[in-house]
């Protein structure tokens, strides 16, 4: 999975409150709306700069907080082709995956607002063409990388019956 | 080899002789999920064209974050949920029932079960001997309708706890110091095992204290060894036959061990805006306070509410603080009211309000105003927790907050105790 898009830039331990805060708890009930939000108390602009396929790059511990499965879809939603980050929050990495959205734990410290970036998901390649480097993420567990091809859980689930973890 | 207490649980659930780094697939014994995660996991039900549940009597649905409802979104939200258990027969606990976190101990738990919950402070339940994680609403929908879940199964890190706590230093001030300590990532993807003289002589309000907190520091469960004082505790629950010993092996691996003396703890506080960012007593007393809130999953037991009443007692909150306290659950309100705690705490000013997750979570029931800053006894003070990204929250023990609450200002509670 090839993915073209700019870098948004965020810092370190940004949360499930950044990203769908408690006072829009109303709006998880409207995924769509509630994403015109997303990340709204970390860049209130975000929502309306952010194009299809542009990155949210963070720092470390990116999504703790909540098991909130609405701060990872409505980041999907906005139109966000993966989410790179030095570390990532348990919950936050394991609903990421379920809804289909890509996560990589790279070295983001050289890329800067702005930089356009192409990432090759798995093979977990982050070309940054504004800088010309190449960073390499960690490559995502084998069992990531089976429900995240099915397109998520609930179609892993759907498509085998059940869990199909091995092999 | 030995094994660590999750190893051992999530070796019983998966059939398989288990140990950290393993994908399992484990059976679970409950699961639960709550207004805010519930509707969501509900929808993902419908769209597998699985709308049952494997346990109903032990599949929980609470209404909770937003109760009573607020607003007409989240009625129409809690119908779905109570549809859900009327169709499926699994337990819905509606408003005024209490928080998640604290009916699922009260009523549901067992030590060496599996608990799987969407909300992050499902770990609360650790504190029994169980093992209890968070995780989202479609891991959670999926969990409810087949029974099973699938988990990696973690490293544990040892924290080994001595000493004895000086007056006004509770089990909250040895949280927020190791929290401090490891900072808000210092145990990702892993397990906590707590244990040592201090944890043998802690009571279960202390431990579900420290258990829930475990996600604070990124942990994916706390647990602690199942004891004579949990055996007590379920048996006051009228769960006495639900008692089994659990314990962790003598040669167990752990990828680290913490030791920490309580001996040597002050009253702590965590400041604005993560839960790593911990500060002693001294360092912040003098704090303007606008809102002391006393309650939630973290510290909103009974013996919380006995603890903040006896230094309120007689006093009067400060003009300019305002003092808000939340029962974690009906019992506890029942309780907190036959004890006359609660005539105490209205005489001092404080407005009392149904149990539920409504302001910690900022959804209603004290949301903060713009620059603003509140001392609670929650676990979170993320930026925009209370409902306002302008204000900033402190969070301590109930014996400061509530020592807070008199002066307006963070203060030591010991001169009060």
């Amino acid at each position: 999975m090839q993915i073209k898009g700019k870098a948004h830039k965020f810092g370190d331990n940004i949360s499930t409150d950044h990203i769908a805060p408690g006072r829009l708890f109303h709006l998880r009930t409207n995924l769509p709306e509630l994403a015109k939000h997303v990340l709204e108390d970390a860049d209130p602009e975000f929502a309306k700069k952010v194009q299809p396929g542009d990155f949210v790059v963070g720092g470390r511990n990116f999504g703790l907080g909540s098991s909130r499965e609405h701060a990872p879809t409505i980041i999907k939603l906005a139109g966000v082709g993966a989410v790179l980050a030095q570390s990532f929050a348990r919950i936050f990495y394991r609903n990421a995956i379920n809804v289909g959205l890509p996560v990589l734990i790279c070295d983001t410290s050289q890329i800067d607002a702005g930089d356009d970036l192409e990432v090759d998901v798995s093979k977990g390649e982050i070309k940054d063409i504004t800088k010309g480097i190449t960073i390499q993420a960690k490559p995502l567990p084998s069992v990531m990388i089976r429900i995240l091809n099915d397109g998520g859980l609930l179609e892993h689930f759907r498509k085998h019956g059940g869990f199909a973890l091995d092999g | 080899m030995g094994k660590t207490i999750v190893e051992k649980i999530l070796s019983e659930h998966s059939g398989t002789d288990a140990y950290a780094g393993d994908i399992i697939i484990a059976e679970i014994d409950a699961a639960l999920v709550q207004d805010g995660t519930g509707p969501l996991a509900v929808q993902q039900l419908q769209k597998l064209g699985m709308v049952e549940a494997a346990k109903p009597d032990r599949t929980v649905l609470f209404i909770d974050h937003a109760a009573p409802s607020p607003r007409k979104e989240l009625s129409n939200a809690h119908k779905v949920l109570r549809e859900f258990a009327a169709k499926t027969g699994a337990i819905i606990s509606d408003i005024n029932e209490g928080v998640c976190h604290q009916r699922i101990v009260e009523d549901f738990m067992n030590p060496g079960e599996v608990l799987i919950g969407a909300d992050s402070h499902t770990c609360t339940a650790g504190a029994l001997g169980a093992f209890a994680t968070g995780m989202g609403s479609t891991d959670v929908a999926i969990g409810i309708a087949s029974g099973k879940t699938w988990l990696r199964v973690p490293e544990t890190f040892k924290v080994h706890v001595t000493g004895k706590f000086k007056k006004g230093v509770y089990a909250k001030d040895l949280m927020l110091h190791f929290i401090g300590m490891i900072g808000a990532d210092g145990a990702t993807y892993k397990a906590l095992e707590f244990s040592g003289p201090a944890i043998d002589a802690m009571d279960m309000s202390g431990r579900f204290t420290l258990a829930n907190m475990a996600v604070e520091a990124g942990a994916k469960a706390g647990l602690f060894a199942s004891d004579e004082i949990t055996k007590e505790f379920l048996e006051s629950r009228g769960r006495g036959d639900k008692w089994r010993p659990l314990s962790a092996d003598e040669d167990a691996n752990y990828e680290k061990v913490f030791e920490i003396d309580v001996s040597d703890l002050e009253p702590t506080v965590s400041c604005p805006h993560t839960v790593d960012n911990i500060k002693v007593i001294k360092e912040v007393e003098g704090t303007k306070i606008d809102q002391v809130y006393i309650g939630t999953c973290t510290n909103g037991r009974i013996e919380d509410l006995r603890v903040a009443t006896k230094i309120l007692e007689g006093r009067e909150r400060h003009p300019d603080t305002r003092l808000l306290v939340c029962p974690a659950s009906k019992e506890v309100y029942l309780k907190a009211i036959e004890e006359g705690l609660i005539a105490k705490l209205i005489s001092a000013g404080a407005a009392i309000i149904n149990p539920g997750c409504g302001a910690c979570v900022g959804v209603h029931a004290g949301i903060l105003g713009d620059g603003e800053v509140c001392l609670a006894t929650q676990n979170r003070n993320f930026k925009g927790r209370m409902g306002n990204p302008e204000a900033f929250i402190y969070l301590s023990s109930p014996a400061v907050a509530a020592a807070s609450a008199i002066e307006g200002v963070i203060a030591d509670p010991r001169k009060y105790l």
